[in-house]
């Protein structure tokens, strides 16, 4: 499995906002496919509809407070990584979204400084191990908690299910 | 020091004799339940892996909910997948339509829940089972398939938060108003990563379905479960559909809580939370009494017979006002059919409301009663986030099923006591 890159590099999409839920990040009327590529189309519709025309791969969202609250769809980290987002930096998540973001080795980070800095199209530099996220476009830093030993072990080995398969490969 | 009963169960179950918040443990899990939106995508990820049998058949529960009966082709192909499935598996707790209802309200009214167990399923709402003394928690995908191959799951234990209920709910309140105080008060992250925990003497005058109602919302304040001590009701409740053992857990005295709250019942009010987030509760008497186009009573919050029995007695002799449009959805087939043996369909037939089959329906803006634009309905679910039940310029307004019957009538927000004094006078 790949190791955790360490650093990278993507363009801002800001949500000022707190409570961005997952029935906004994709709306339940789109439930009813599970396909990464399908979902990505509609990624973000309920709060900006030209959203998923914007984004490129590998650009971050930067949000507020309880990002991913409601639903425990999964779907929600689906379709945002379908669209290209490689990094959600909120200032804090809601309990079942970062789980479901660490079981399938997407990055959630926490940063509440990330809002002040950052504003959209910003280019940013994420660098995981020292903990720092720094602007590019305008020099400014922020820091965040680097993730803990758990949840890089999780990401690194690319999500729970390939986890739960290498740790029993070992016992076996 | 004391562990909560939310630690007891979680020591117990990872093999340990204690734990403290924050710690990670392995989990074994009592029980799973699974529905037709998150359970195919996480039956694709065991079969990409090679996966191919479920830990232990019969410790999961399957029912299609969401999207049933079939709305469109893809919802079809859904359900046709858990189908297979549980089939090729050989599960056997398994409703299909005729028999099916919304997973949180069959699981514990089938006998499939137990005090002292852990469950999990592919919903946030998962919280509910906690009414009956259990560590009940809402996954994703991933972790429902991690969950069906190993039949154990990772979790942080979560800080406890206490909230005492103490004193009586006054006429006409119910126990929705009680949580949609309690989440107003804390907000929509206040028990972020936490365990709910109630108890008090108010506990005691609630039935096993006005609690329900409680734990099933912890996650509308952020909250990893919601739990309540099973006590006497619970056990009676349970004992009534099952006569498998359990193992009841009670916090000890000295336990330790990250925060405490009392919360006096008899100076409760009929609460509406208005859009767009679940904590925006107002008492009744303080909000304007705006229009609604449609009234929703159903979800597995408020789709329980005695929420269906609350409704019929304001329904019973009125009509449904004239350009608002009212939708019954009982939470589970058994709930229907004993209102039908009740004659409470009818009573929701006469005052010209539209009984459903049992369906998640349009509390998720799935089908059954969605929103159009600037439309907006006062409904007995969960969550009033944009969107949520249609239309993103739809609103959507959350209050009991007393306040939702009054309000179907009047055509405006109204207090259900004006109803349910005419009523009581009406009987004298
Ligand atoms: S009734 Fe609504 S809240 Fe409950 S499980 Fe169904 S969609 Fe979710």
């Amino acid at each position: 499995m790949p190791e955790l890159p360490t650093n990278l590099k993507g363009f801002a999409h800001v949500y000022d906002r707190a409570h961005i839920n997952t029935d906004e990040i994709i709306p339940a009327r789109y439930l009813n496919v599970h396909e990464e590529a399908e979902l990505a189309k509609y990624a973000m519709e309920d709060i900006d509809v030209d959203f998923v025309k914007r984004v490129k791969p590998g650009d971050f969202v930067i949000a507020g407070e309880n990002f991913g609250c409601g639903s425990s769809r999964e779907h929600a980290i689906w379709a945002l990584r379908g669209a290209g987002i490689k990094v959600v930096i909120a200032a804090n998540y809601s309990r079942i979204f970062f789980r479901n973001a660490i079981n399938n080795g997407f990055l959630a980070i926490e940063c509440p400084e990330a809002l002040g800095i950052v504003k959209s199209g910003d280019q940013l530099e994420l660098d995981l191990l020292a903990g720092k996220l720094r602007n590019l476009s305008n020099g400014q830093e922020a820091t965040f908690v680097p993730i803990s030993d758990f949840a890089r072990e999780l990401i690194e080995d690319g999500g729970l299910l390939p986890h739960i398969q290498k740790k029993a490969a070992k016992a076996a | 020091m004391g562990m909560t009963i939310t630690e007891k169960i979680l020591a117990a179950h990872s093999g340990r004799d204690s734990v403290v918040p924050g710690e990670i443990v392995n989990a074994k899990l009592d029980l799973i339940v699974c529905h037709d939106v998150t359970t195919p995508p996480a039956v694709q990820m065991l079969k990409k892996l090679g996966i191919n049998k479920v830990f232990d058949p019969s410790k999961i529960l399957v029912t299609p909910d969401h999207f049933v009966p079939n709305k469109d082709i893809k919802s079809a192909e859904l359900s046709k997948q858990l189908r297979e499935w549980r089939i090729e598996q050989g599960i056997e707790r398994y409703y299909e339509i005729g028999n099916h209802g919304i997973c949180h309200a069959i699981a514990p009214e089938q006998g499939h829940v137990l005090p002292g167990q852990t469950i999990v399923c592919g919903d946030s709402h998962t919280t509910t089972m906690g009414a009956l003394g259990t560590f009940s928690s809402g996954v994703g995908s991933t972790d429902l398939a991690a969950a069906l191959a190993t039949g154990e799951l990772w979790f942080k234990v979560p800080d406890s938060m206490l909230f005492e209920l103490n004193g009586d709910l006054p006429f006409g309140v119910y126990s929705k108003d009680i949580i949609l105080y309690i989440i107003s008060k804390i907000g929509v992250d206040g028990a972020r990563y936490k365990a709910m925990e109630y108890r008090g003497s108010g506990l005691k005058s609630l039935t096993m379905e006005a609690r329900f109602t409680i734990t099933n919302m912890a996650i509308e304040a952020g909250g990893k479960s919601g739990i309540m001590p099973a006590d006497s009701i619970a056990e009676d409740y349970v004992k009534a559909r099952t006569s498998e053992s359990y193992t009841i857990y009670n916090s000890d005295e000295d336990a330790n809580y990250s925060e405490r709250f009392t919360i006096n019942l008899s100076e409760l009010e009929p609460i509406v939370a208005l859009p767009d987030l679940p904590s925006n509760g107002r008492f009744i008497g303080e909000i304007k009494r705006e229009k609604m186009d449609q009234v929703y009573i159903g979800s597995c919050t408020n789709g329980r017979i005695e929420d269906l029995r609350i409704a019929a007695q304001i329904f019973k002799g009125n009509k449904v006002a004239d350009g608002t449009r009212a939708i019954v959805v009982p939470a589970t087939t058994e709930v229907w059919k004993t209102a039908m043996k009740e004659g409470l369909l009818e009573i929701f037939a006469d005052a010209g409301c539209v009984v459903s089959t049992a369906t998640c329906g349009a509390c998720l803006g799935g089908h059954m009663g969605v929103l159009g634009a600037e439309e907006k309905c006062l409904s007995t679910t969960n969550r009033n986030f944009v969107g949520r039940m249609g239309s993103p310029k739809s609103k959507v307004y959350l209050a009991s099923p007393a306040t939702a019957a009054a309000t179907a009538i009047t055509g405006t927000i109204t207090d259900p006591r004006e109803f349910l004094k005419k009523t009581a006078a009406a009987a004298a």
